[in-house]
């Protein structure tokens, strides 16, 4: 017994890369069941990057982030046609009504700004600010993957949080009221 | 009808795929040499049908067939022709196809340049390495198949190949990085069938080496190209960001320069067998954890394939069985292929040793870094995210990248079995002396300026270069004339060498750009200008051309060196019809000692943009040294013994009855 302990031991050791593959495997599955939507931001913790943009509508001209800055803005990345925007539309509209010291801007894509307009003059407008990202410059510096997405700013401008799909009243409920009750 | 072709030659691949993986491991069992000798033609079919279903694809792609899914989504009758058969590999089910196209390939291969393998040892690698096309086919078979129609919808046209891939760099990037992947599966397959066989001999090692060196330098083009790539695609005037999807290709290619060199000591010496057995399997296992992990959309990278959890389930899956049961194959039947030898504190073994545990500490840090937001997210829960970036990469990375070339060179002059410190210190001093004194001076002299960490680069750089013409004087030092010495140096010696001033080229490259780069983001007016070093800017304004499929707002920006004109930069930004994405084409003067790099920014009103402008000083030498890494790979291939027909000595091992009641014994 007393000289097979030791080669127990050496073969033992042999199970070390298996063992940390299987623990490396359970970190990958536990990684799958999560919901890839959630991905988080380079940009969160980080102020929201600078910009001048045209507005929606030409007769209101350009806005720059520092006109924005001061309320707790809801920036949505948006487009008249997109499914998943029209889908949280209506929730957009009523937030729009609800949280009154919370400023929103919407960024449209730029395929058809006649056709955005359309969009939110038949359907309402929830935004305060409605800007068009003609060149997809503040879509790059935001580093946004598609539409909808929508980044939660404070009052300084720092980007706390940034959602990747459609908002509905649960997503709210459970991912931006516990930031906006820190903030507040 | 060319579509169910493809698709029904993938079911075709698979079906024998099966039969290879199966028919030959009874051969070995029952010894049957008919069934052994079956492998080859199997191979040969699973790869005639993998190149017709890949051909079909083209053609779907060609010929605008957007009632294919895949096509539909990743192609458009815009896109120019050559861009029609790249987008083939531009999405998720194409580069899987591709991806099974190689691994068929290495397989035919290997049947091919293997005929002086003992044929037990080839039906088992083989019939391995059908195992991996079998998993992977059934994956794309039933996940991601290519071939799917959209036959009550079919669109007008498609919506476009992703501008990002509309460019040649991203043609060659993903060919070469899967190859080199793919390419790792034949070094694993010989790992298993040792293990299974319980024979790792020298032979064995000179049988992989090659096979080893191709992949691995088929990875090292990948990577350069994927790294030159982002460098002026992306606009940022970066070459590497430690992103997730640049790190699961730099991890394998880590462990392959470990294996490389442990093989050689395995060949040599007959020692580390098992650690060689284990580097092997670990080579493959990273490559696959590398398309599960950009596959699955497990972690946020900037350029992540679609994100999609079922085929990340079944691609963990299969990883979770063939890395799982290959290490626990190892774990059983490591302590078979023990090798005994002697060597002492100071010879090549011990130095090729520590280059491998620094090469597997390089790896394991890496992993950390990249998994670490998915550990701390595991413990932390979902609202503490956090990302990891290059701060902690490179300071862990860089000071064991030093290290590891302080050993290089010792290393590299040593002798097997034992080196007396004496003969080192003969070899060594002087250049020792000579890279810290040169590395100080060089640089003060041109520059004027203490740096520390560019006196530690050039010292590093001239540590490597100066023992590399040190070993070869002392190499030829007993022939008649120097020529005559060099030609008697060996081609793997040469490899050896070559790939050594690779590192030594990246070193200065990766330094000399990281701290001479002077980077200008200014908004310019036309006919504005600015200067840069030695360099002035002018900026003459921006016209809108029309391109095949985009329209490109064309930027002219002259450059001006000690008032003479010096040439002209066009960067641009194209507009893509089919998407409407903006993409950046930086324009980039490539110089062997400096490349002027010009991006254009966004419009400012009245004519004005902003620019991005950046003199990168030796940027060049970081692929040029990639290349040179590569070359040397290659060049170790073409030597000698690894043509010359295995001899007797091999005879006994066909005989050796199927050894293995391995898997069932223990």
């Amino acid at each position: 017994m007393s000289d097979q302990s030791p080669k127990n031991n050496m073969r033992l050791k042999l199970f070390v890369p298996v063992a940390v593959f299987l623990i490396l495997s359970g970190l990958f599955f536990f990684g799958l069941t999560r919901d890839p939507n959630v991905v988080p931001s380079a940009l969160v913790d980080r102020p929201l990057p600078e910009f001048t943009q045209p507005s929606l509508y030409p007769e209101e001209g350009v806005f720059s982030k520092q006109e924005l800055l001061g309320d707790i803005l809801l920036v949505n990345i948006w487009g008249s046609w997109c499914p998943p925007c029209h889908a949280e539309h209506p929730f957009f509209l009523e937030i729009s009504e609800t949280e009154n010291d919370i400023t929103m801007v919407g960024i449209s894509y730029d395929y058809s700004m006649e056709e955005d307009r359309l969009f939110l003059e038949e359907r309402g407008n929830p935004f305060d600010y409605n800007v068009v990202d003609l060149d997809g410059s503040l879509r790059i510096d935001l580093g946004v993957t598609g539409a909808p997405e929508t980044f939660l700013v404070d009052q300084n401008g720092m980007i706390l949080h940034r959602h990747i799909g459609a908002i509905d009243s649960i997503i709210w409920k459970d991912i931006f009221v516990p930031f906006l009750e820190q903030i507040r | 009808m060319i579509p169910e072709l493809g698709n029904f030659s993938l079911v075709l691949a698979l079906s024998l795929a099966v039969l290879l993986s199966v028919v030959p491991m009874i051969g070995v069992q029952k010894n049957n040499e008919l069934l052994m000798t079956l492998s080859r033609p199997l191979c040969t079919g699973v790869w005639v049908f993998m190149v017709i279903s890949f051909g079909c694809l083209a053609y779907a792609f060609l010929d605008d067939d957007f009632s294919v899914a895949y096509v539909a989504s990743n192609s458009n009758s815009l896109l120019p022709v050559y861009y029609k058969f790249t987008a083939v590999w531009g999405g998720h089910e194409g580069s899987l196809l591709l991806w099974v196209l190689m691994v068929a390939s290495w397989t035919y291969a290997v049947s091919l340049f293997s005929r002086n393998l003992p044929l037990d040892i080839l039906a088992r690698v083989l019939a391995v390495m059908g195992i991996i096309s079998v998993s992977f086919l059934l994956f794309m078979l039933f996940t991601s198949n290519p071939f799917d129609r959209l036959l009550l919808n079919t669109p007008a046209d498609g919506t476009d190949l992703n501008p990002l891939l509309q460019d040649f760099g991203i043609i060659v990037h993903p060919p070469f990085l899967y190859m080199g992947y793919v390419g790792f599966s034949v070094a694993f397959a010989f790992a298993i069938t040792a293990l299974l066989s319980g024979k790792m001999d020298a032979a064995w090692a000179r049988w992989t080496k090659p096979w080893t060196n191709a992949a691995w330098a088929f990875l090292t083009i990948g990577i350069a190209l994927g790294s030159w790539w982002a460098y002026y695609e992306l606009g940022w005037g970066g070459w590497w960001f430690w992103d997730p999807s640049e790190n699961v290709a730099f991890m394998p290619w880590l462990v392959g320069t470990a294996l490389i060199h442990s093989l050689s000591v395995t060949e040599k010496r007959g020692v580390f067998k098992s650690w060689t057995a284990l580097l092997a399997i670990a080579a493959f296992s990273l490559s696959l954890l590398g398309t599960f992990i950009i596959r699955s959309g497990l972690l946020t990278s900037v350029h992540a394939f679609a994100v999609d959890p079922e085929r990340g389930m079944v691609l963990m899956a299969i990883i979770l069985l063939v890395i799982g049961s290959s290490l626990f194959l190892y774990a059983l039947r490591a302590p078979v292929v023990k090798g005994i030898a002697s060597y002492t504190a100071t010879s090549r073994e011990v130095f090729l040793l520590i280059n491998n545990i620094i090469l597997v500490v390089s790896v394991a840090m890496i992993l950390l870094g990249t998994l670490y937001p998915l550990i701390h997210e595991a413990i932390y829960g979902e609202a503490n995210k956090v990302s990891v970036g290059a701060p902690y990469f490179n300071a862990i990375f860089l000071p064991l990248m030093g290290l590891i070339v302080i050993f290089l060179s010792i290393g590299s002059i040593s002798r097997w079995k034992k080196t007396s410190m004496d003969y080192l210190k003969s070899q060594l001093l002087k250049v020792a002396v000579a890279s810290v004194l040169l590395g100080i001076v060089i640089p003060l002299v041109v520059t004027r300026e203490v740096n520390v960490p560019i006196f530690i680069a050039v010292a590093l750089a001239l540590w490597i270069i100066l023992g590399i013409g040190r070993d070869i004087l002392t190499k030829t030092a007993n022939k008649a004339s120097l020529l005559e010495g060099l030609k008697s140096l060996s081609l793997s010696y040469y490899g050896m060498q070559i790939a050594h001033l690779g590192m030594a080229v990246i070193i200065l490259g990766v330094c000399l750009t990281s701290h001479y780069s002077i980077e200008e983001d200014v908004r310019l007016a036309p006919g504005e200008q600015i200067e840069i070093g030695k360099y002035t800017f002018t900026f003459q304004g921006v016209n809108r051309e029309p391109g095949p499929n985009y329209a490109a707002d064309v930027g002219t920006i002259e450059v001006q060196k000690n008032n003479t004109t010096y040439m002209t930069l066009y960067p641009e930004k194209r507009t893509y019809f089919a998407t409407g994405t903006v993409q950046t084409e930086a324009d980039i003067d490539v110089g062997f000692t400096r490349d002027l790099f010009a991006a254009l920014g966004d419009p400012r009103g009245d004519g004005a943009w902003v620019v991005r402008l950046h003199v990168k000083p030796f940027v060049f030498w970081i692929w040029m040294g990639a290349f040179l890494m590569a070359a040397g790979g290659i060049t170790a291939i073409l030597d000698r013994r690894y043509r010359v027909r295995e001899v007797r000595q091999q005879e006994t091992v066909t005989k050796t009855p199927g050894a293995m009641g391995s898997l069932k014994g223990a």
